[in-house]
């Protein structure tokens, strides 16, 4: 565990201009990823978990977008600083992304294998018969049966979960140092996701891919990823190793997150208890103040709460937590 | 429980058409519209009362021309121009109007019907569509007016008939799509009567497009009474601009202002009310307002 | 279990013609609802479950006559909803209401909060306008929105607050059966648990009766008193909540449920996790035999497993399963191989 992360994410924050204004959709966001480590980032919807992953890859619509603060680095080379055509170069190279409806992120009028193909020609100049070659061989490796019959198949002909593993095969065509799934099974069922899951794990193995997952899913986070960052509004809220952070949650909002859902369990209780709820919904990113976002819903406020925003706070072995509450307890 | 970070938002309800008028307001080319259309609208209705010269009425040496004695000159047979748009923007926007209506009441009970009910009743309506499509517009209107003697209302009429299709296959487009939507299922699912899910909840939700489709369907009424006029098919009794063109069209290279005249109203007209329906429907088309 | 049930679905089919592909094709036909009936006690919380294409929609929808089924029954209250004329359908209607999935289509854009509340009062002529008024601001309470609320257009709410919405919208002529579509699951997973809890209270203070549909096994097993395990169309498994997910009989349920990722698993549970093969097919003509064959891990010709299409019956109490693998003790293919 002491090798350099391949990826590093420092201080960055994420401007969106609007009518009104500028609002900040991340704040001073680090982050940083091994070679062959998974780590999940968790949170509710607009809580800035996509933008982080889509700041990394620079695909940020610039304006109303901006990147104002903060470096990304790529074994060491700050992506930031290079300019879109050698950006493209990092897209689907270096770094591949995989979303949630692999419809929509297929181009629906061209064959799959082609889709794959073009990615490698972009990408390592092959020729188009080396490439094509290429194709099948990936889409074999993400277990796709009859592949060499399949390349001539449009999208719309394939299942979702096939469509979700073609996304692979292109997101992995030209073995990227990292790979961000952005809620890549949510569109589909239980049985195809844990075919999924089986899958990038494998895969990971194979090419000691970085892989950063994003999901809402907190059982997902404990079954496929070896660190969590949980986010809320813009903010990096804790971080720590996957079992301390599911099992000893130092921040209200994560224990919330967690207590919230009903976990499948194998031994019931007979009497069926209330879930515990975090009250209200996520706040207007243009109306915070500066102060800890989570603090109208929080449990656990206190008097500091409406006074300063808490710093982070190493709380164990590579545990961090920004919470004044979890400050008191140490 | 107490979702108030969110009720702060929540403005007064007629924010919708705020937004809308916010919209259309930031379009100059529909400010300009909307001006021209006040403006239209004024001479309408104030226009007899401020000039109150009979158009039919010889008021002047034939053809002079504009200045001289009068303001635009007199045609042929001595009749004021000014006299003539003044009285003429009567009848033109009563028919383009008048038309409008009975175009969309027309297309939208067709359109309706075809939308909710699908099916044959679908196929059978869409087939009549089709059939009025195809035949050609003005020799249909020509032939209508023609055999039940011009008046504004057979005009009307006439222009209702062979303009109501393309409101009949917009409003079944917006059906079609409405109908995808869940709401529509949840009013049957309360115990909703068809007929009040077709007027009450569908036909509100289509009517943005419908609304942008009727202001350009205004013009294109004027047009036609014009056309129907200037080919000698408007009603004898009603001083219309179109009548105006063909009255004078034999004088052309004599009396040009006898024509040019009538032509830029009904140009400006129907232009004023493609710069508002242009306008609206930036304003009421959702996709193209701005991100808060 | 002496009361009669609130609602009875008996042989319960719908099936899709779909168009042939070219004039000389052969008509297909999907098998979207085939043969379901089940019943559902006054009081409780019935769950569908099963993954998507699996009918678990369409059994709701036919159930309420919004899809025309093909054949069988529905008795709602003793009234055999599917023969009924459209009047006194409707006013059946406003005693099984619904809710939907995805709270952003299922209300009217155009109409304001509180009218969406009072449609149905006003669709089924109950009281005078003051009265709706009342008994619209009575809802928003118990449902935890502010009366003053009612003005808002939907556009203006949170999906939850819309949720809620439709909740209330729902409860307003006080019906005795809601079936929930999916309720939460378009929704902020924080936001899920304040729906949910919802839910579970008004259950109890108006003794509602739940069709309860999910594809979520976690929010199944936290809601429901009785579930069936859908899989193209057909039962297959049929159990009180405490014996379905303690000890699944079909190797589907029994898969599902292994495949759902939890916190509480572990380097071992992984490793045992059954691992099906493929998506599910498409319930377009299936082929004969046990549906889930081509997918189950125990499937055996000499079992009739490809053949033949298992019934379902009961194994014990009120436990029914629809495989020819499970014993008559109640011995699962899962119990005693591993695969």
């Amino acid at each position: 565990m002491n090798k350099e992360p391949i990826l590093k994410i420092e201080d960055l924050c994420v401007d969106f201009k609007t009518r009104t204004g500028s609002v900040r959709v991340l704040h001073h966001i680090n982050l940083s990823v091994k070679a062959g480590e998974s780590i999940g980032i968790v949170g509710e919807s607009g809580c800035g978990k996509s933008m982080t992953a889509l700041a990394t890859m620079q695909l940020i619509p610039t304006p109303p977008g901006l990147i104002s603060e903060g470096s990304v680095l790529l074994k060491g080379d700050d992506l930031l600083k290079l300019n879109e055509i050698q950006m493209r170069d990092v897209r689907g190279n270096e770094i591949s992304m995989i979303f949630q409806e692999p419809m929509t992120s297929l181009n629906p009028v061209f064959k799959i294998g082609m889709q794959i193909s073009e990615n490698i020609i972009r990408h390592q100049g092959k020729t188009k018969k080396e490439a094509q070659e290429l194709s099948v061989a990936m889409m074999r490796a993400v277990k796709i049966p009859g592949a060499a019959r399949l390349i001539k198949r449009y999208p719309h002909e394939l299942s979702g979960g096939m469509r979700q593993r073609v996304m692979i095969a292109m997101a992995l065509s030209c073995q990227p140092s990292v790979l961000i799934a952005d809620e890549p099974t949510t569109a589909l069922d239980v049985t195809v996701q844990a075919q999924i899951f089986d899958l990038l794990r494998d895969v990971q193995q194979d090419m000691g891919t970085a892989i950063i997952l994003i999901t809402h899913d907190m059982g997902v986070i404990a079954e496929n990823t070896q660190r969590v960052v949980v986010m809320y509004a813009g903010h990096k809220f804790e971080e720590g190793p996957v079992d301390e952070i599911i099992h000893h949650p130092k921040h209200p909002y994560t224990r919330g997150l967690i207590r919230c859902t009903p976990h499948l369990k194998k031994n019931m209780e007979h009497e069926r208890e209330e879930l515990s709820e975090i009250p209200g919904i996520v706040p207007d990113l243009s109306r915070l103040d500066g102060l800890c976002p989570f603090r109208p819903r929080c449990s656990e406020k206190r008097r500091q709460c409406d006074e300063q925003m808490p710093q982070e706070i190493q709380t164990g072995d590579g545990h961090f937590v920004c919470c004044w509450a979890a400050g008191e307890d140490q | 429980m107490a979702d108030d970070v969110k009720m702060n938002e929540i403005a007064a309800p007629s924010r919708r058409f705020l937004e809308a008028w916010y919209m259309f307001a930031s379009n100059k080319a529909a400010l300009l519209g909307l001006g021209l259309g006040i403006l239209i609208a004024g001479v309408t209705i104030f226009g007899p009362m401020i000039y109150p010269t009979d158009p039919f009425e010889m008021v002047g040496a034939p053809m002079s021309p504009p200045g001289e004695e009068l303001l635009l000159g007199t045609d042929f047979l001595g009749r004021d121009i000014l006299a003539g748009i003044v009285y003429g923007a009567r009848t033109t926007v009563l028919v383009g109007f008048a038309a409008t209506f009975f175009t969309l009441v027309i297309g939208i009970l067709i359109g309706v019907l075809a939308g909710f009910y699908g099916g044959w009743v679908e196929n059978l309506l869409m087939r009549v569509t089709e059939f009025f499509q195809v035949l050609p517009a003005l020799l249909l209107a020509m032939v209508l007016v023609a055999l039940f003697s011009p008046s504004l209302y057979t005009i009307i009429f006439a222009i209702g008939v062979v303009s109501w299709t393309p409101v009949a296959r917009l409003t079944r487009a917006e059906f079609l799509k409405i109908k995808e939507r869940e709401f529509v299922m949840a009013e049957r699912a309360i115990g909703a009567t068809n007929w009040s899910i077709m007027w009450k909840v569908m036909l509100p939700n289509a009517a943005p497009p419908l609304i942008v489709a009727a202001t350009l369907g205004v013009g294109v009424a004027i047009l036609f009474e014009a056309a129907l006029s200037f080919l000698g098919l408007g009603d004898p009794n009603a001083f219309s601009w179109g009548y105006m063109i063909g009255a004078s069209r034999d004088f052309i290279w004599d009396t040009w202002w006898a024509v040019t005249f009538p032509g830029l109203a009904i140009f400006v007209t129907v232009l004023s009310i493609s710069l508002i329906g242009d306008g609206l429907n930036d304003a009421l088309n959702p996709k193209l307002r701005l991100v808060k | 279990m002496s009361e009669s049930p609130l609602l009875e679905v008996e042989n319960l089919c719908t099936y899709f013609r779909l168009s042939k592909s070219h004039p000389f094709g052969r008509s297909r036909t999907v098998f979207a609802v085939d043969d379901v009936s089940f019943r559902v006690s006054r009081g409780t919380t019935f769950g569908i479950v099963g993954e998507s294409g699996c009918g678990k929609s369409t059994t709701a929808m036919s159930i309420l006559r919004l899809i025309k089924p093909t054949s069988g029954s529905v008795r709602f209250d003793g009234n055999d909803v599917l023969k009924l004329d459209p009047k006194p359908l409707r006013r059946l209607r406003s005693r099984m209401q619904l809710i939907f999935q995805d709270p952003y289509s299922s209300l009217n854009p155009r109409a304001t909060a509180g009218n969406i509340v009072a449609a149905p009062l006003k669709t089924h002529n109950i009281g005078s306008r003051q009265q709706h008024h009342e008994r619209v601001s009575e809802l928003f309470s118990r449902v935890g929105l502010r009366p003053e609320q009612q003005t808002a257009f939907p556009h203006q709410f949170s999906g939850g607050q819309r949720q809620r919405i439709s909740i209330a919208r729902a409860l307003a002529t006080d019906p005795e059966l809601i079936v929930c579509d999916e309720p939460v699951s378009a929704l902020d997973v924080a936001i899920q648990a304040q729906v949910l809890n919802l839910l579970i209270r008004l259950q109890r203070e108006l003794n509602l009766t739940y069709l309860f549909i999910s594809h979520d096994m976690g929010v199944i097993q936290h809601m429901c008193d009785e579930v069936v395990v859908l899989y193209l169309g057909k039962i297959v498994e049929q159990a009180d909540r405490n014996s379905l997910f303690s000890h699944p009989l079909h190797p589907y349920t029994w898969s599902l449920l292994s495949a759902v990722p939890s916190i509480y698993s572990d380097a071992d549970s992984l490793k045992q996790r059954v691992k099906l093969k493929g998506d599910p097919p498409s319930p377009i003509d299936p082929p004969p035999g046990c549906r889930f064959a081509q997918r189950c891990p125990f499937a055996d010709t000499s079992k009739h497993c490809y053949s033949k299409m298992p019934l379902l019956r009961i194994i014990k109490g009120q436990h029914k399963v629809a495989c020819h693998r499970v014993s008559e003790e109640g011995v699962a293919p899962q119990d005693i191989h591993t695969i």
